[in-house]
């Protein structure tokens, strides 16, 4: 710690930035890729079905994506209440 | 003690609250517009609401611009208006031209000129100056660069094979969530930064104690401006950051607008106040070093970094300028004269700026090079 730059702010930024600010929307990411995955009763996703629709049909991948997206939300629910709580 | 230059000092701060939200909506929705993921209209509606709603969450900005840059006991009113005064100027300018420069330097940059031409340098506590504006507005940009272009390396690589329906509905609404997240954060920030002046006002007046946090009143009427602003939409703003700087696709737009919101968050979190222009423009560059064969328009970004260097003199200028001006007519009048003059200004660039309109129908044509549309009549299709 120095008078001119608050380092140890500075470093919970950078960390906790890049957490929430890139690791949830990689964690986003995945969950798009599960959701999206093929069934195993169905062809590949490259018929003209399959490309129709935005959801796969892969019931573990389905539960994986929406376990995801519940991280990320929670998440951002977490940051809104600690930014509004700390002051 | 004097209830009428404080009346237009407040007016002057909403004014400036309001430029300070059509101003920086594009922080927040440039990306979105660009990609098409929400319709400019409902973008900035959807931003101006969040803005807020951010204003009521976090207070902690507020009090940084209140004490920490100015001696609050050196500062009049005549010195918190010519500083607005600079601030609404050098936004006006930086709209009219399409660049997105810092809100939170031209009021800060105009106060301290105000103040420097009120009270010698030794009015300013430059140490505050330093550690609190310039040393954050130099991190904050690469702070955000990099957490985007981390995102977005990492959003690309595993994405890959995801069929192009579920990418393109996916990240487009991560999008709109993400770019909330920012008008939401903007809210927090920006909105604070016009209370903590007209808390400064207040307490130069005697109306309230120095020290004292913003009254409700305050709170309120800031919240309503700065949502107003965002929902009149800086056109020519959101078109050089949704167009100029980086072609961006939806997956880049979410990274750009999630590294914008948890650097922006964070730093009100710890008090910083922050330029949201800085760590958003930082962030959409991010995103485009992120993604391989992404155009970064580099000639656009260092014109963007002059203005920014720019904006804290040429703020502190208009400011120094218009105190010196409003104190030498001398009292109420003067402060008047500052206020109609400012208003012809105004004016007069507005109507300059309807010659080459930039608005909700032409803000994504293809980028030509110039800031401003020359192609304004041409519409979009759907």
């Amino acid at each position: 710690m120095n008078s001119w730059i608050d380092l140890d702010a500075l470093w919970k930024i950078v960390v906790i930035g890049l957490l929430a600010g890139a690791g949830l929307p990689a964690l986003f990411a995945v969950g798009l890729r599960a959701v999206s995955l093929p069934g195993r009763d169905g062809g590949s996703p490259a018929t003209e079905a399959c490309d129709d629709r935005i959801l796969g049909s892969n019931p573990l991948g389905l539960a994986a994506g929406v376990v995801c997206f519940a991280v990320v939300l929670a998440a951002i629910a977490w940051g809104i209440y600690s930014v509004v709580a700390g002051t | 003690m004097d209830d009428g230059i404080l009346v237009l000092v407040v007016v002057t701060a909403l004014a400036f609250d309001f430029t300070n939200g059509f101003h920086d909506t594009g922080n927040a929705m440039a990306t979105s517009i660009a990609t098409r993921a929400l319709s400019p209209k409902i973008a900035v509606a959807l931003s101006g609401a969040l803005n807020l709603v951010g204003a009521f969450l976090s207070l902690s900005v507020a009090a940084t611009i209140a004490s920490g840059l100015v001696n609050t006991h050196l500062v009049t009113l005549t010195v918190v208006f010519a500083g607005l005064v600079g601030g609404i100027t050098w936004n006006l300018l930086t709209w009219f031209f399409g660049i997105p420069s810092s809100s939170s330097h031209a009021l800060i940059g105009g106060v301290i000129g105000a103040t420097m031409a009120a009270a010698g340098t030794h009015g300013v506590k430059w140490h505050g100056v330093v550690s609190k504006v310039i040393i954050p507005a130099g991190l904050s940009p690469v702070i955000a660069g990099l957490i985007a272009s981390v995102g977005t390396y990492l959003i690309y690589r595993l994405s890959r094979g995801v069929p192009d329906r579920t990418r393109s509905h996916g990240f487009r609404l991560g999008q709109i969530g993400s770019a909330s997240l920012v008008s939401l954060a903007h809210g927090t920030n920006d909105a604070q930064k016009t209370m903590g002046i007209i808390t400064l006002a207040l307490i130069a007046n005697g109306t309230v104690d120095s020290g004292s946090e913003a009254p409700f009143w305050v709170i309120l009427s800031c919240a309503i401006a700065i949502s107003m602003g965002t929902y009149l939409g800086g056109w020519r703003v959101i078109r050089t950051l949704g167009k100029g700087l980086v072609e961006i696709d939806s997956p880049q737009g979410m990274a750009a607008e999630s590294a914008s919101a948890a650097t922006i968050l964070l730093s009100s979190h710890f008090g910083y106040s922050l330029s949201t222009t800085h760590v958003a423009t930082g962030s959409i560059l991010g995103t485009g070093l992120g993604r391989k064969g992404a155009e970064v328009r580099w000639r656009v970004a260092g014109r963007m970094a002059t203005a920014w260097l720019l904006t804290l003199p040429a703020a502190g200028l208009v400011g120094a300028g218009c105190y010196g001006i409003a104190q030498g007519i001398g009292g109420t009048a003067g402060v008047v004269v500052v206020f109609v003059l400012m208003v012809v200004a105004s004016a007069a660039l507005y109507l300059r700026a309807r010659r080459t309109p930039v608005s909700h129908h032409n803000v994504n044509d293809e980028w030509d090079g110039a800031t401003t549309s020359t192609g304004a009549k041409e519409p979009i299709a759907a």
